[in-house]
């Protein structure tokens, strides 16, 4: 393309040159083009084509003054400059956006039931029992050994079904995948990888058991040892 | 004859010619235009290889999970008009539907086995490629846009999983969304996910379940997973995948043959 010649250069600045064409006519030389008749009338004039600014990198066209001056500061043109700006602001709206949808499915209030209960007195748990009575409403089982009551969590440590507590069998087991664990909570068969978890048990000022389900104490990170895993008695 | 007239001035008028482009004679032109013309029909390649019909070969099976898909929809779409996802309503809009409406069962049977049917036929149409080689360049693109496909076919499925809100869902999803607690980095019991502090309250199975336990925001939020941002996100993808088989030279055939 940018060998070709306009028209309008062709008519400015093209007489100044002898022309220089075989008697049939043709053009000579790659840089001259014939113009048609049509288009300037009967004169047949060879058109030079001017040089042409070199291009720099950026795309700018800088006089030899111009560069010597250029102390890298202005960079872009103003219009690369807003161009940049514009899509900086149109990325930046987009991004905020990404980023505050993402927030809002984060809810800050949570409409479910709270993790803290209370479960009665201590001396209603017999020491060897199992008590199943607040797992209905809270999953949680209430085990006395001795003197020791802890709560553990009704929820399989494989992939989260309620395990059943089976008295005569003397084992909790779940119905998902046929995990089984001991009354400590240690897991013995089935899938599931780890014991189940225990949460915090402690006392209330009027004496009852306060049970938060939200703190859990795990087998393997040594946190049945922690005081606020069972209740002594 | 002046049937024949109404006839001619119907057929001649300016509408009708701009509704029916063309005739029917069994010309090749107007097979091609009966293709290119229409807009449903355009998916389809004017012309098609004599291997492309080889059901043998191809099993046909991308074409049967698209009309699986389109069913889906259809039967889909149809009962949203009586489902409510609300924690309240779910279990007994789907007994509803089940007992008292007028084909209920039948639109939610249909919906429920093309679920299943689609599992299938997609695994079997990857299955497909997979054994004759067609996820070689120049269809190496389309086979990652097809693995996506698949996912995003599973995603569905399991997100009408929980739809019903019976006990098998509700332990289904509880399953299922547990295992989204494992994740590396955005689970609470991922690798390095307590490390950077995720807890039950803001990980990313929070996310999908929209709290700590499968309750009311969970059946919302994969309600509106499983009938606008999926369906969506696989129609995207499908346009690009029908689109690629035609750019990577139409569908594949067995060596030698064209
Ligand atoms: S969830 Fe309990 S064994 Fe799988």
């Amino acid at each position: 393309m940018s060998d070709e010649i306009t028209e309008g250069q062709g008519l400015t600045g093209g007489d100044s040159q002898a022309p220089r064409s075989t008697p049939a006519g043709e053009p000579v030389g790659p840089e001259v083009r014939r113009v048609p008749p049509t288009e300037r009338g009967a004169v047949a004039a060879p058109v030079p084509v001017p040089p042409r600014p070199e291009k720099k990198a950026d795309g700018l066209r800088r006089t030899a003054a111009a560069e010597e001056s250029d102390t890298n500061i202005w960079r872009y043109s103003r219009r690369d400059f807003f161009a940049k700006l514009g899509w900086l602001s149109v990325f930046s709206f987009l991004g905020v956006m990404l980023i505050g949808t993402l927030r809002y499915m984060f809810p800050r209030v949570l409409f479910e039931p709270s993790p803290i209960f209370r479960a009665g007195f201590p001396e209603e748990y017999l020491p060897g029992t199992v008590s199943t009575k607040w797992m209905k409403d809270f999953r949680v089982w209430v085990v006395r050994e001795g003197n020791r009551i802890y709560a553990l969590s009704g929820i399989c440590t494989h992939l989260g079904c309620t395990p059943r507590w089976l008295e005569k069998e003397d084992k909790f087991k779940c119905p998902c995948h046929g995990s089984g664990f001991y009354r400590t909570g240690v897991n013995f068969e089935g899938p599931a990888p780890r014991a189940l978890e225990r949460v915090k048990i402690s006392r209330a000022e009027d004496g009852t058991i306060l049970i938060d389900k939200s703190i859990k104490f795990l087998y393997e990170n040594g946190g049945w040892d922690n005081p606020q895993s069972y209740l002594s008695v | 004859m002046p049937l024949a007239d109404l006839k001619k001035s119907v057929t001649k008028s300016p509408v009708w010619k701009s509704v029916f482009r063309h005739d029917y004679k069994d010309t090749e032109r107007n097979r091609y235009l009966q293709i290119l013309s229409n807009i449903w029909l355009h998916l389809h390649p004017t012309k098609i290889s004599r291997h492309a019909v080889e059901v043998r070969y191809t099993w046909g099976m991308g074409g049967i999970s698209f009309f699986i898909f389109l069913v889906l929809t259809v039967t889909g779409v149809v009962l949203m008009f009586y489902y409510r996802p609300t924690d309240q309503y779910a279990y007994y809009d789907m007994k509803y539907l089940m007992n008292d409406v007028p084909f209920g069962a039948f639109i939610r049977n249909m919906h429920r086995w093309a679920a299943h049917a689609m599992v299938i036929t997609v695994w079997l149409h990857m299955l497909r490629v997979f054994m004759t080689g067609s996820y070689k360049p120049p269809r190496e693109f389309n086979w990652v846009i097809g693995v996506i496909l698949l996912v995003l076919t599973l995603l569905l499925s399991f997100t009408g999983y929980l739809l019903p809100w019976d006990q098998l869902a509700i332990w289904a999803v509880t399953v299922g969304t547990n295992m989204a607690r494992a994740t590396p980095l955005l689970g609470h019991e991922g690798p390095l996910g307590p490390q950077i502090g995720m807890k039950p309250d803001n990980d990313v199975r929070f996310l999908l379940l929209g709290g700590t336990q499968v309750g009311p925001p969970a059946l919302l939020r994969f309600y509106v997973l499983h009938c606008v941002f999926l369906p969506v996100a696989i129609g995207i993808f499908m346009i690009v995948h029908f689109w690629r088989i035609r750019k990577d030279g139409g569908i594949s055939g067995p060596t030698g043959k064209v």
